[in-house]
């Protein structure tokens, strides 16, 4: 007979007992704390298996670089991100190559581009963080209560979805952006708002198919509430799925940013965001092809970063997955 | 002494995707179990057997009929009540893949039970839970690990330690062994009739192998298109088989021996469609011994029984 770790069991057991702890903190971000932090056990498995997925690492160093770069930016850059040096641009007023004294080179501006890519990742961080965070809560949201309830809630719902996926997305965000005046944080707003619907929709089906599964009949057989079958049987099954979403998303929603940016209501000047660099710059494409390049690269490289992330995080915490690699 | 279950012209629609016709599933379903004793319900794929176990514990909501369980009515039943009956009432479903939370592990599905009803502190329940594993036969260091990394076998012993984890009165096994070799089939068969022994369990065996339904019960249902054609003791159901269907059925069990001969009654044509069901009896399509009468009248029922336990059957023969 084997010997069994008793208390090492019943910690992982502990999130059982969140359906009430879920009545007791209204707040959302409160619960999804808990519910993940008393999952240790488990959560150490996630990491143990996790940390041998090479490829998934290597998402993490860029995003550990990324926010680490974005937080200290005054002490990473050489300058400030809005001094226009007169030795910044060449006598006819072009912007510089890459050069010993600007190691990027230098904007339209003669402004170091180096120092504005770095101040800039503060802007896509937010813009991709805190954006996309309240798009897929919202779709998730939405998407489990429609498919979850059905009836005329879950059609209203889904049909309102359809409304905004068959409405051009763009034109919401300028209809919004012009009415409010446009800051970071309306601008994540807006951005928030017109791309929740894609998550909702995968949510929804995928809260159909799983709510169709043999188990969820087998818990309410058992006597299980309506809520301990959501947050017990449902939630873990869609979270791959959240997760999935919550990394292509950033990309996505990072590049809405620039094209934003770009109709001039998106994060306003002299602010330096990614995608305003590359839109300011896109003439000066074949002239000066570093004002193109380097933004699009780190754009490239934090979007790849966090989708390589979520799935490596998607693969480590599906218990089939366990005892490979 | 009344017994333990008692459903009463149980009828079950389902709303059809076109037009306004109702699929009658289950229709006008009436059976008895006793406690301590096993019914076993036979037919083809398709008649409603799962149907009926599913709406005799409301998973699905039944239309019409009434459903005693010790004498309380279950269909009127609040959801709080319908909580606590479901204790005494468990259901081991077919797919022994679909019917576990693949995100779980053996322990906390076993122990689920358990939290749900608020019994015993955590370590009390953890001990019950070694003690379920052991009791079906599983090793105890599956608690901590997951349902894909066992066999059906052992996985439809998964489902029924859950399922005993509330020491219900009676377990509704829908097709338990259908989805397994023929191998693991006997040993889950023998591990119900032994837990049946231990627990002063009944069940209701819901299945279409009428092999496996003469190993296991008391009472024999034969359901077709929805309806009970024929209810009987086991024994006499499989010595003097009545209704045309089920005699077709017993005829159509593969005899082990090839030097017995026997004869065979081959049905002709497929179960028909139960958005159209046939007027008159149901069977009378495809039975072999159809009369003028049968296409018209829905047969009543009878008791043929030479005892009071009874013979049930729908026919126009009798």
């Amino acid at each position: 007979m084997v010997y069994l770790n008793q208390t090492a069991y019943s910690k992982k057991r502990t999130y059982h007992f969140l359906p009430k702890i879920l009545f007791g903190y209204p707040s959302c971000v409160t619960t999804a704390l808990v519910y993940f932090s008393s999952t240790q056990k488990k959560m150490n498995e996630t990491w143990k298996r996790f940390k041998r997925d090479k490829v998934a690492l290597f998402g993490g160093t860029v995003i550990v670089i990324v926010v680490t770069a974005a937080l200290l930016a005054p002490w990473v850059t050489p300058y400030d991100p809005h001094e226009q040096f007169f030795d910044g641009l060449t006598l006819e007023g072009a912007p510089l190559p890459p050069n010993k004294r600007f190691p990027l080179g230098t904007d339209l501006l003669g402004r170091d581009l180096y120092t504005r890519l770095v101040y800039g990742a503060r802007t896509s961080l937010i813009i991709g963080i805190a954006a996309n965070a309240a798009a897929v809560l919202v779709g998730t949201l939405l998407g489990i209560i429609a498919g979850y309830l059905g009836g005329w809630v879950g059609n209203a719902i889904m049909r309102f979805t359809d409304l905004m996926m068959a409405f051009p997305a763009l034109l919401l965000a300028i209809a919004l952006a012009s009415i409010l005046t446009p800051s970071l944080w309306i601008v994540a707003m807006v951005i928030a708002l017109v791309n929740w619907v894609q998550t909702a929709r995968v949510i929804y089906t995928q809260t159909l198919s799983i709510a169709e599964q043999e188990f969820i009949q087998a818990a309410r057989a058992l006597g299980a509430t309506p809520i301990r079958i959501l947050w017990v049987h449902i939630l873990p099954h869609l979270i791959p799925h959240i997760m999935v979403w919550a990394t292509l998303g950033i990309s996505v929603t990072v590049l809405f940013e620039a094209t934003l940016s770009f109709l001039g209501i998106g994060v306003q000047p002299p602010t330096p965001s990614w995608g305003g660099i590359i839109f300011e710059s896109q003439s000066y494409f074949l002239t000066a092809p570093w004002l193109v390049i380097f933004p699009g690269i780190s754009i490239l490289l934090f979007a790849l970063g966090f989708n390589l992330v979520g799935d490596g995080l998607r693969d480590a915490m599906d218990p089939t997955q366990r005892g490979r690699n | 002494m009344n017994p333990l279950l008692q459903v009463r012209n149980l009828t079950k629609h389902f709303p059809s995707r076109y037009g306004s016709r109702n699929l009658t599933a289950v229709k006008a379903v009436s059976l008895t179990v006793n406690a301590g004793e096993t019914v076993g319900i036979v037919g083809e794929s398709g008649c409603g057997k799962s149907t009926l176990g599913k709406s005799i514990i409301r998973l699905f909501e039944p239309d019409e009929g009434t459903v005693l369980f010790q004498d309380k009515d279950v269909l009127s039943l609040e959801k709080r009540a319908l909580r606590e009956m479901r204790r005494e009432i468990q259901m081991i479903f077919q797919d022994p893949y679909g019917s576990l939370d693949s995100r779980m592990t053996i322990g906390a599905i076993v122990e689920e039970p358990l939290v749900i009803h608020g019994i015993g502190d955590r370590a009390t329940r953890y001990k019950k839970m070694l003690r379920l594993l052991e009791i079906t036969g599983l090793e105890q260091d599956a608690a901590n690990r997951y349902p894909h990394e066992f066999s059906g076998g052992q996985r439809q012993r998964i489902c029924i330690a859950r399922a005993l984890a509330l020491r219900p009165k009676m377990i509704i096994a829908d097709e338990p062994v259908s989805a397994l070799d023929v191998s693991i089939q006997s040993q889950i068969l023998n591990l119900l009739v032994d837990l049946k022994e231990k627990f002063d369990l009944s069940y209701i065996f819901i299945s279409h192998d009428l092999a496996v339904v003469e190993h296991v019960s008391d009472h024999v249902a034969v359901m077709y298109l929805g309806g009970i054609v024929e209810t009987a003791p086991t024994k006499d159901l499989f010595t003097r088989p009545c209704h045309p269907y089920t005699e077709a059925l017993i005829k159509a069990i593969p005899q082990p021996d090839p030097l017995r001969t026997r004869e065979r009654i081959v049905l002709q044509g497929e179960i028909p469609d139960p958005e159209n069901p046939p007027s008159g009896c149901a069977f009378h399509p495809r039975c072999p011994k159809v009369m003028d009468i049968c296409k018209t009248a829905t047969p009543e029922e009878k008791n043929i029984g030479v005892n009071e336990t009874g013979h049930l059957i729908r026919c126009h023969l009798y």
